[in-house]
C-alpha cells in the first residue's frame, strides 16, 4: 500500500521534473513568436548607439532596431518586442536555453561562436575592429608604443584575446586589468589607472564622446587589431526562423541600395515600377510567402525604422552622439562592405 | 513453574526478518528511498542537461583545458602567460585567490583580535571606537567597500611618472606599492630596491592598487566580525577568571594574555573559521575592481571558450576545496585547545 503509493509519487515526481526541464520548443520559433504575440530580443544593457534605455526606459540604437525591423516583418508591429537585456557572459546561454528568441547585442561573429555555441549568426550589422585609446597629452600616436602599459578591458569579449596576442607580436608585455563591468572599467581608465583602454572602436567612440569630462582630451588611435564583424544570433536548428532573420536584415540593406526609405516606402508601394522595388515592397512577386510570411513584409520592416543606412545614421553616424563615420560599413557600391544577396 | 507469566516475545525477533511494524526497518527504507530520490535528481539534472546541450549543437567536455588560453592575467606569482593551457590560468586564478585570502585572513585576524580586546577595554574612548569601527564596517556592503577603495586609490595616488616616495625604498603611485624584494636569481640571493623612472617606478616587488583595495577591503570587513568573535569569547570567561588573575597580581593585561584569552580561544575557533571560509568565499567579489583571481579568470574562460557549465562547475568545485580544507586544518586546531579530559 505504502509502497505503490511511494511508487506512484516518485514517478509523478520524476515525469513533472521531466517537464519542467525538456526544451521549450526545439524547432518552430516562429509559431512561438505568434502563439506570445511578442519577439524576445536580447540586447546589451547599455551600449550607446547599438542598445540604451532612455529615462522612460524605451529602448533605441542599432541592435535595438533590427529586432525592431524583425517585429515589424513577423507580427506586422514594431513595438511587441519584448527586451531582455543582457550582460556578456549570460548572453549565449539565454539563447541556447530559449530565454531569447534573437540575440541582438554587439556580438562578434567568430568560428568558435559560430561553431560550437548551438547558434547561428544571421549577417553583420556593423564591422568593427578592436581598437585603444589614450589621453590625448600622453603623445601616444600608435598602439605599437604602448610597451609595458597597463591597459583596461572589459571582460566578456573577444577583446581580452586580441590585446594579448598583439602585445606579444610586437613584444609589448601589455598588462591586463580586466573588469567585469562596464563602469568600473571607465573610472579606472579615466582615473589615470591604465594609459590606455581597448575595447571596439565603436564603443571606444561611444566612451570618449559620452563619458569622457572633455572628450578633446582622448584620443582613438588609428591601429584597429582585430576584425569584429557584429552580428545578431539566433538558435540553431530553426532553419525557417533562420531565413527570416537572415533575410530582413538582407532586405534592409536592399531597401538603402534601392532608396527605399521611411519616408518613401508608402508612395513607392502604390506606385513604383522599378521591379526590382516591386519585389522588394510585395507589389509584384511575393517573397513573403517563401518565408513563410505575407507579401508585405520587408514594407513594413522600412517603416518602422528606415533602411539600413537610415538606421545607421540616426544611432551612431555623423550626426550621432556617437559621430562614427560610415566607412566600412558604407554599401558595397559606396566603397563599404554591406552587400546583400538579392532579393529575388 | 506453571504459574508465572509466559514471557513476552523478545522484540529481538522482530528484527530478524523485514517488516514495515520494525522501526529500524522502516527508517532504513526511508534513508534508502531519500538517498535514491536524491541520487534520482541529480541524475535527472546531469543527464537532462547533456542532452539538451547535445540536441542544441553546444559543445561539452573539459577538452579545452588543454588547448591554449591565449589571454593574459595582469598579475600573479606563476609563470604564466597567454601561450599557457586554460588549466593553467585557472591555478594562476587560484593563487592570486588564495594570494587575497590567505594575507587577508592573518590580517584580519590580527585587526579583529585588537578591536574585541578593546571593546572589552576599561576606556571609554577606545571602547567607543572599536564599537563604533565594528558597527560601520560590518554593516555597509562589502562590494561597496572594495569599489570605494578601489576608486579612493585609482583617485588620489599620483600618476606612475610621479610617484610618491616613503622614505627611500618605498613608492606609492597608481601602479600600486612598490617595495624592495628579495629574489633569488642564478643561484644566490639578490635584493632589488625600487627606483623612480621617468615613466614610472621600476625594479623591486609591486603590489597593484587592484590587490591593495581587495585585501584592505576584505580584512577590514571581516574584522569587524572577528571582532565579535573575540568579544563574545571574552564575555564568556567567568569574572572569577579575571578577579582570580588579579588576586595573584598579575596586570590586567597579562591576566587577558595569559588566563583569559586562552580559555576564550575554545569559544572563539569555530566561528572564526566561519569568517575565513566568508573571507575566502568573499574575495570572488574582487573581480568588480580587476583583480585577477579565480572568478574573473573563469569569467574570460567562459567567454572565450564558450563552456559555461564546466567553468561554473570549476569555481564551484575549488571553493568548496578550499572551504574544507581551511574547515579541516581549524579543526586539527580547535582539537588542539580544547579542554583536555584527563
Amino acid at each position: 500500500m505504502l509502497n505503490s503509493s511511494l511508487n506512484r509519487f516518485i514517478a509523478a515526481a520524476a515525469i513533472s521534473l521531466l517537464a519542467v526541464a525538456a526544451p521549450a520548443y526545439a524547432g518552430k520559433t516562429l509559431d512561438a513568436i505568434k502563439a506570445r504575440g511578442q519577439l524576445v530580443c536580447g540586447i546589451s544593457s547599455g551600449v550607446a548607439g547599438f542598445s540604451q534605455a532612455d529615462s522612460t526606459g524605451k529602448w533605441s540604437g542599432l541592435d535595438v532596431d533590427v529586432c525592431r525591423a524583425i517585429a515589424a516583418s513577423v507580427l506586422g508591429n514594431a513595438d511587441k518586442v519584448k527586451w531582455v537585456p543582457l550582460v556578456s557572459q549570460q548572453r549565449f546561454a539565454a539563447l541556447q536555453s530559449g530565454e531569447i528568441d534573437i540575440l541582438s547585442r554587439n556580438t562578434s561573429w567568430t568560428l568558435t561562436r559560430d561553431a560550437s555555441l548551438g547558434l547561428n549568426f544571421i549577417g553583420v550589422t556593423y564591422y568593427d575592429g578592436q581598437g585603444f585609446m589614450v589621453p590625448a597629452k600622453s603623445k601616444v600616436k600608435s598602439a605599437k608604443q604602448l610597451k609595458n602599459a597597463t591597459v583596461c578591458v572589459q571582460s566578456g569579449t573577444t577583446t581580452e584575446k586580441n590585446l594579448s596576442e598583439f602585445s606579444r607580436v610586437n613584444g609589448l608585455s601589455i598588462k591586463p586589468v580586466v573588469f567585469e563591468k562596464f563602469d568600473a572599467a571607465n573610472a579606472a581608465y579615466f582615473s589615470g589607472r591604465c594609459q590606455a583602454y581597448t575595447a571596439d572602436a565603436s564603443g571606444l567612440a561611444s566612451i570618449r564622446n559620452k563619458e569622457a569630462k572633455t572628450p578633446a582630451d582622448h584620443v582613438v588611435l588609428p591601429e584597429l587589431i582585430s576584425k569584429e564583424p557584429l552580428s545578431p544570433a539566433i538558435r540553431r536548428g530553426d532553419d525557417e526562423f533562420f531565413a527570416i532573420a537572415k533575410w530582413v536584415v538582407f532586405g534592409l540593406i536592399e531597401a538603402e541600395e534601392y532608396g527605399i526609405t521611411q519616408a518613401n516606402v508608402d508612395t513607392l508601394q502604390k506606385d513604383t515600377k522599378d521591379p526590382n522595388i516591386g519585389r522588394l515592397l510585395g507589389t509584384t512577386e511575393d517573397t513573403g510567402k517563401l518565408l513563410g510570411l505575407d507579401k508585405g513584409w520587408l514594407a513594413r520592416a522600412v517603416k518602422a525604422g528606415g533602411n539600413y543606412g537610415e538606421i545607421f545614421e540616426r544611432n551612431v553616424g555623423p550626426k550621432s552622439l556617437l559621430g562614427l563615420p560610415r566607412g566600412s560599413n558604407n554599401l558595397w557600391s559606396k566603397g563599404g562592405l554591406m552587400y546583400a544577396p538579392p532579393v529575388r | 513453574m506453571a504459574g508465572l507469566i509466559a514471557a513476552r516475545p523478545a522484540p529481538a525477533a522482530a528484527g530478524q526478518h523485514f517488516s514495515w511494524r520494525s522501526r529500524k526497518y522502516r527508517s532504513l527504507a526511508y534513508q534508502l528511498l531519500a538517498v535514491l530520490l536524491i541520487a534520482l535528481l541529480g541524475w535527472l539534472l546531469v543527464s537532462n542537461t547533456l542532452a539538451n546541450m547535445r540536441s542544441r549543437g553546444i559543445q561539452s567536455g573539459f577538452d579545452f583545458l588543454l588547448q591554449p588560453a591565449g589571454f593574459d592575467i595582469g598579475e600573479g606569482w606563476l609563470n604564466y602567460n597567454s601561450t599557457s593551457p586554460y588549466w593553467k590560468a585557472f591555478l594562476a586564478g587560484i593563487v592570486n585567490t588564495l594570494r587575497v585570502a590567505l594575507t587577508g585572513c592573518l590580517l584580519a585576524t590580527l585587526l579583529g583580535t585588537l578591536l574585541g580586546i578593546g571593546r572589552s577595554s576599561r576606556n571609554a574612548l577606545l571602547r567607543g571606537i572599536c564599537y563604533g569601527y565594528v558597527e560601520l564596517f560590518r554593516n555597509i556592503p562589502l562590494l561597496l567597500q572594495l569599489l570605494m577603495w578601489y576608486l579612493l586609490f585609482i583617485e588620489y595616488l599620483p600618476p606612475p611618472d610621479q610617484a610618491l616616495g616613503i622614505g627611500r625604498f618605498i613608492f606609492l603611485s597608481k601602479n600600486g606599492v612598490s617595495f624592495p624584494s628579495l629574489g633569488w636569481e642564478g643561484g644566490q640571493l639578490r635584493f632589488e630596491v625600487p627606483v623612480a623612472g621617468s615613466m614610472q617606478v621600476e625594479g623591486g616587488a609591486a603590489l597593484s592598487p587592484e590587490f591593495m583595495a581587495v585585501l584592505l577591503g576584505l580584512v577590514l570587513y571581516t574584522a569587524a566580525f572577528i571582532a565579535e568573535v573575540v568579544r563574545a569569547g571574552i564575555a564568556s570567561v567567568p569574572q572569577g577568571q579575571h578577579e582570580a588573575g588579579a588576586s595573584i597580581g598579575l596586570s590586567r593585561a597579562k591576566t587577558m594574555r595569559m588566563i583569559v584569552l586562552p580559555q576564550a580561544l575554545r569559544l572563539i575557533i569555530p566561528p572564526l573559521t566561519n569568517q575565513y571560509l566568508n573571507l575566502t568565499k568573499n574575495s570572488s567579489l574582487a573581480v568588480a575592481v580587476g583583480y585577477p583571481e579565480l572568478v574573473s579568470v573563469a569569467n574570460t574562460s567562459l567567454n572565450q571558450s564558450g563552456r559555461a557549465v564546466e567553468c561554473i562547475a570549476i569555481i564551484m568545485c575549488v571553493y568548496l576545496g578550499l572551504s574544507l580544507i581551511t574547515s579541516a586544518v581549524m579543526d586539527v586546531f580547535n582539537r588542539r585547545v580544547a579542554i583536555k579530559e584527563r
